[in-house]
């Protein structure tokens, strides 16, 4: 009888610990957010008051009116450097796909030498940190001209995404069972028709996937950005967000509604993809 | 005479070569080269005076770049493994959750979406000496009455960012190590209570060993991207306070830009380079070792 209570009781202990521990956990992972929000929909004066206010006393939309109503009303010309930040992703994007699809395809289906040296050299690639690659990408687009266009960023981030999107096709190529696509050629597809009717579309959710990381990657991009941009002609939003700090003060309150600006298409894809994004990257590299 | 072809797979990778080559290879071939001249963006005609090592014997007796080394080392070593022990209690608490597991994962997930220019600031605002979430707090709390300096102090600057870097990149760790955890064979841990193993033991020689290749995955990305640190620092501190924070490559981009001293900023550049392949070597031939011992096992 007394074993049993003191079981129960520590029991009991242990799952209260558990729901705390969760709770404080999943506190500190959402509070900065939550308060770049609050902090982005209440007045200046609240955000400097002393002592502070917590609970705000009236919420208001003039941040963002502010910074989608132009340079002249002391906004940043934010829509620009949004459009910025979507052509050059997408369109990276989309051609990181597509070498990655070519790239990850090889590396699943064929055998070849080097295979291992070739695909840890990709990786590697991708290790040279983005400052120290800005150095000499730097000189070289001043000499070539195409510091400040979209074209030069699309490049880089072409580059910088296609050892991950290899790596995360090749893990969901290896999913799709070879004798498929072997059935398909036996049948009399050749073997570029039996890619796209039967292998494409089996690893299509994983694709997809890759895109949005790549996608992600090139939206959030800071390092290269902030030394291969200029002007609004190609400013994306990470190098935009820079605009609100001065010498020596900073305008939270549009900084923060700039950060729910950019950071609400990244929630809504990575929402998408949070299944296959683990399952492919696991598969690439534990059964490799 | 037959024509010769490429053979397949080497045309499916030939369009992959061809953009690594054009943007990093070449490039980096180019500033290896200009690391061996005194070249600075001012005098572009100094680009063709060679002066072979000097760049590199400056570097070695230059006491700022050993600090900012040894810290950029030191952040990276902290910050990781806390990151992996963080993670790992992350994913263990959300694996033992009962109810709203899929919740729980997609809250968890929340600050990879962050761009690390985004977390910098959001951990500069927060951390703000005069009107910060954390200082607002400890006053509010009563825990201290002045205003703690942050982001002003070095050692303190140092813990702020250590905080946000682990912040943003502890989801990480957690994702891998939950994805091994949910993978995981019941049977075994099972077999290792009824043999009177304590949880502690069945966890470290049973659930642990198989959680490894997870663990090193996601070590083995995050050290593809460790360079994203650079974001976080230049928007908390750039380097301040009196250069207390400059990490490796914050100090590249000061030398390279703001100096303008193309030729030493390349010289670190590849020293810098050269540390994080070192760390990815290291990642994934521990990938390779604990994937064998899977593999065996299976």
């Amino acid at each position: 009888m007394d074993r049993n209570a003191a079981h129960r009781m520590k029991r009991g202990l242990f799952k209260a610990t558990h729901l705390i521990l969760l709770f404080l956990a999943m506190a500190i992972i959402c509070l900065p957010g939550l308060w770049i929000v609050l902090s982005s929909l209440r007045p200046t004066v609240e955000i400097m008051a002393k002592p502070p206010v917590w609970i705000p006393r009236q919420i208001s939309f003039d941040a963002y009116v502010a910074m989608f109503s132009g340079v002249g009303q002391g906004g940043i010309p934010v829509i620009d450097y949004f459009t910025n930040s979507l052509i050059i992703s997408v369109t990276s994007t989309v051609i990181a796909l597509a070498v990655g699809m070519a790239g990850g395809y090889a590396f699943a289906r064929y055998r070849f030498a080097f295979k291992s040296s070739i695909f840890l050299g990709f990786m590697l690639t991708r290790t040279v940190p983005g400052i120290a690659l800005s150095l000499p990408l730097f000189f070289v687009y001043a000499k070539l001209g195409i510091i400040d266009t979209h074209f030069g960023l699309i490049l880089a981030y072409v580059a910088l995404n296609v050892p991950f999107t290899i790596w995360l096709i090749d893990g969901f190529f290896r999913q799709v069972p070879k004798d498929l696509a072997e059935a398909a050629q036996i049948d009399g597809c050749t073997r570029w028709q039996a890619f796209w009717q039967v292998e494409f579309p089996l690893a299509r959710p994983g694709i997809a996937s890759a895109g949005i990381f790549a996608f992600l990657i090139s939206w959030n991009e800071f390092a290269l950005a902030s030394q291969l941009t200029r002007s609004t002609s190609s400013k994306t939003l990470p190098v935009g967000l820079l605009d609100y700090t001065a010498e020596f003060t900073i305008d939270w309150r549009g900084m923060c509604a700039l950060a729910v600006v950019m950071i609400i298409p990244a929630l809504t894809l990575t929402f998408i993809v949070q299944k296959h994004l683990v399952s492919g990257l696991t598969s690439g590299a534990v059964k490799g | 005479m037959k024509s010769w072809r490429l053979p397949a797979p080497y045309l499916l990778l030939l369009p992959a070569f061809i953009v690594l080559a054009a943007v990093v290879v070449v490039p980096l071939l180019l500033s290896l080269y200009s690391s061996f001249t005194p070249f600075r963006l001012t005098r572009p005609d100094s680009i063709w005076t060679f002066i072979g090592l000097r760049n590199y014997e400056r570097l070695f007796t230059d006491w700022e770049f050993w600090v900012a080394f040894g810290r950029t080392v030191l952040l990276l070593t902290v910050a990781l493994n806390l990151e992996m022990v963080l993670g790992l209690g992350l994913a263990v608490l959300v694996e033992k959750a009962t109810r709203g597991q899929r919740l729980l994962r997609t809250i968890m997930m929340f600050p990879m979406m962050f761009s690390p220019v985004l977390v910098g600031f959001q951990f500069k605002f927060m951390f703000n000496d005069n009107i910060g979430l954390i200082n607002n707090a400890l006053q509010g709390l009563g825990l201290t009455d002045q205003a703690i300096p942050w982001l002003i102090d070095g050692t303190l600057a140092f813990i702020a960012i250590l905080t946000a870097e682990i912040w943003s990149s502890t989801a990480v760790f957690a994702i891998f190590i939950l994805a091994g955890l949910m993978a995981m064979p019941k049977e075994p841990v099972e077999a290792a209570r009824v043999d009177g193993c304590t949880p502690w033991q069945t966890f470290r020689f049973v659930t642990w060993p198989y959680l490894m290749p997870f663990a090193f995955i996601a070590m083995t990305i995050r050290s593809l991207d460790i360079a994203r640190a650079y974001d976080i620092v230049k928007i908390m501190t750039d380097g301040g306070p009196a250069k207390r924070t400059e990490i490796l490559w914050t100090l590249i981009a000061r030398t390279g830009y703001s100096d303008a001293r193309m030729g030493l900023a390349n010289a670190m550049a590849y020293i810098a380079i050269l540390l994080s392949i070192v760390f990815t070597a290291m990642f994934f031939r521990q990938l390779a070792k604990a994937r064998a011992q899977i593999a065996a096992e299976w």
